[in-house]
């Protein structure tokens, strides 16, 4: 049995054929039920993102099967294949083992390392399993992918530093301020990136936001939508002191905080650290609080540092989790591999018992004046001419450590002997055996 | 038996020594746990080789350069132990741990026989004197390391050079909460050392205070921490100033209790 991957990504493809090609989530019934209807496919799971739509399914032949899913892309949502064929990216055995567990590390994301791509295969997953589209095969390749990228998380720093300028700022706050709970923020100017990371600080644990603008209605706007106090523009350093985080985001031309804003408003907060974020352009706060003991400024540009910084970290955190993934591949291989494995023994097996039996029946009918215990002892004769012949090539397949070999015995054995693979339910009792 | 204990002891701080180094360079916490873990058997180690100590020579290891070498880094490293299990800040390993290795290792040999204590030094007042005292040091050792560590991170925050070191290091906050918990724990200590050290010197010396060279510093040392206190308390400094009156003040612990010899001499 072969796994296969069909789909198409952020990196293959612009969003206009993404959303061409997305299933919506609820309505993912009917195209799971197509997709294992298809011939010679067995499981399927469909995983649409809005950054990806990839098939994942079983077949017996590879080629055939990644063909027909192509089509079956196309077809269900009525496209010429033409239309999305150049965008589609196809994946089989190994190659799309390493796809899904790079995807589910986040590997393969648009930002690497961020977590919600998980969640994402899990709820498709989920379907899947609901539908009874998966079976034995993609159940454990899913599970699989589950723990290969939490291994990942917990192994690597992938997704431990922020990536964003809010994310940034917080990581920032935390590391002045130790916990955000029960801090203040204050937004100067009501600007979208100062909202974005004032959320930020509020799902952190922040407690308190003040909210100063020239538009007095928009601050009070601002301020109920958090919660929060609005103060008017021309008292706000009056209520600096209040702060531990101070956003600034105004338009205005020349700087609105200046040193002795900060100093006083140090002052009457015994010193307790701010720290300050500026995104404006021109610049809101003047660079001359970043000399100010306990005043901690940093610009837009300083966050663009920041980021950068952790970027080039991730992707060297990215390196040591394709290393695992890697390692995680070979695994999930061998138990493919022997998975095939036990049922073409069985079959073989049967097989040259099958030729056994018959032969013994046939020199038994024709057999006069045979001996009482001619049939014992044909019977056990054969049976050791045929486990002797059975041993080494038996023997062989079960050790076949490299899936590349084993998967050619396998198919040599299949060819020589007409064998029919006998699909028992290995589940259980092959998954403890690994 | 005390040698053996002696030399676990101090593999046993070399080895997470090298667990808490490295915690500057990977941030990993199985290094961290095991850096904890053989600290923390280090330390027993040490407490059995100091016990060994005491029923060798029948009193407290704290009259000589060596033996109270060896109890200082013992306070240094339970008071740290203590810390990090409250405030997890491993990476105030990175500092305590050698600077405790370093301690006990210049300590040398601890094998002394039982001697007859000189008279002087048969003071109940002398005993809680220097118990006092060493317990002063250790916490105040502990807020000078705390305070090279503020330092260090305020710099990168302020020079916006973020790398791989201020991310391991703890939070400004952290810190400065830890060097005042143990400077509020180290400055009455310090107080009371002072004044039970001079009962103890009326006792020997007929006076309670004498002017020595270690009085002398010690009252220097209380001087500085105080301010510290003080400045804190009432104009709520923090921060660089704090941090550098801090190391400042540790400085003088390390004049008084290496740099100058008691007036009082056995």
């Amino acid at each position: 049995m072969n796994i296969i991957a069909v789909g198409l990504s952020h990196k293959t493809a612009p969003v206009e054929i993404r959303e061409k090609v997305a299933f919506p989530p609820d309505g993912i019934k009917e195209p799971l039920r197509e997709l294992v209807s298809l011939e010679d496919i067995q499981e399927g799971v469909i995983l649409s993102t809005c950054n990806r739509v990839e098939i994942y399914a079983t077949t017996r032949d590879i080629a055939g099967g990644i063909s027909r899913i192509r089509r079956f892309l196309a077809d269900y949502h009525k496209l010429p294949l033409e239309a999305i064929e150049k965008h589609l990216y196809s994946h089989h055995s190994e190659s799309a083992i390493r796809h899904l567990f790079r995807v589910a590390s986040s590997l393969d994301s648009m930002v690497v390392g961020e977590p919600q791509i998980l969640g994402q295969i899990k709820t498709a997953y989920g379907y899947a399993a609901e539908y009874r589209t998966s079976g034995i095969i993609l159940n454990r390749f899913l599970h699989k992918a589950f723990s290969v990228a939490k291994r990942v998380r917990t192994e690597t720093r992938i997704a431990s530093s922020a990536v964003s300028v809010a994310f940034a700022a917080v990581e920032l706050a935390r590391k002045i301020l130790g916990e955000i709970s029960g801090k203040t923020v204050m937004l100067v100017g009501a600007g979208e990136m100062c909202e974005l990371a004032a959320k930020h600080f509020i799902n952190s644990g922040a407690s308190r936001i003040i909210v100063t603008n020239r538009t007095f209605e928009k601050a009070e706007q601002l301020a109920d939508e958090f919660g929060g106090d609005a103060v008017p523009f021309d008292e706000f350093q009056g209520a600096l002191h209040l702060a531990d985080i101070v956003l600034s985001s105004t338009g205005a031309p020349t700087a609105v905080i200046k040193s002795e804003d900060v100093e006083n408003a140090l002052r009457r907060r015994r010193f307790k650290p701010i720290f300050f974020i500026d995104i404006a352009v021109p610049r809101d706060i003047d660079q001359k609080v970043n000399d100010i003991d306990n005043a901690f400024l940093f610009t837009v540009d300083d966050l663009q540092q920041v980021i950068q910084a952790n970027m080039e970290q991730r992707n060297l955190e990215a390196e040591k989790a394709e290393e695992i993934v890697e390692m995680e591949i070979g695994q999930f291989f061998k138990w493919l591999s022997s998975l095939e494995v036990k049922p073409t023994i069985v079959a073989l097996r049967n097989r040259f018992d099958e030729i056994r039996r018959a032969e013994v029946e046939k020199t038994l009918s024709s057999w006069k004046d045979s001996p009482p215990d001619a049939e014992k002892r044909l019977e056990s004769l054969t049976l050791a001419i045929m486990n002797k012949l059975l041993h080494n090539p038996i023997q062989t397949l079960k050790k076949g450590k490299e899936g590349g070999r084993t998967d050619l015995y396998l198919d040599a054995l299949m060819r020589l002997f007409e064998l029919q693979s006998v699909e028992a339910d290995f589940d259980e009792e092959s998954d403890a055996e690994i | 038996m005390a040698h053996i204990f002696h030399v676990l002891t101090i593999a046993l701080y070399a080895a997470a020594t090298a667990a808490y180094l490295a915690c500057l360079f990977c941030s990993s916490d199985t290094i961290i746990l095991w850096g904890r873990r053989i600290l923390a058997g280090g330390c027993f180690a040490h407490i059995l080789s100091t016990i060994h100590l005491v029923s060798l020579k029948r009193h407290l290891p704290l009259t000589e350069m060596q033996e109270s070498l060896s109890f200082l880094a013992l306070l240094l490293v339970v008071f740290f132990l203590f810390f990090e299990r409250k405030y997890r800040v491993a990476t105030l390993g990175s500092f305590i741990t050698p600077l405790a290795l370093l301690m006990l290792i210049v300590s040398g040999g601890l094998h002394g026989e039982a001697r007859e204590l000189p008279p002087i030094l048969q003071s109940n007042w002398f005993w809680f004197h220097t118990m006092l005292a060493f317990m002063s040091y250790a916490a105040f050792a502990i807020a000078c390391g705390v305070a090279v560590i503020y330092l260090l991170q305020r710099h990168f925050l302020k020079k916006k050079n973020l790398g791989p070191l201020f991310r391991r290091l703890p939070s400004l906050e952290t810190l400065d909460e830890i060097s005042y918990r143990a400077l509020s724990a180290g400055f009455p200590l310090l107080t009371a050392a002072i004044i039970s050290g001079a009962i103890w010197s009326e006792q020997a010396a007929g006076s309670y205070w004498t002017w020595d060279p270690k009085q002398t510093w010690s009252f220097v040392t209380w001087l500085v921490y105080a301010a510290l206190l003080h400045g804190r308390l009432t104009a709520g400094w923090r921060g660089r100033r704090a941090a550098i009156l801090s190391i400042i003040g540790f400085i003088a612990v390390l004049v008084t209790f290496l740099g100058v010899k008691h007036g009082i001499s056995w």
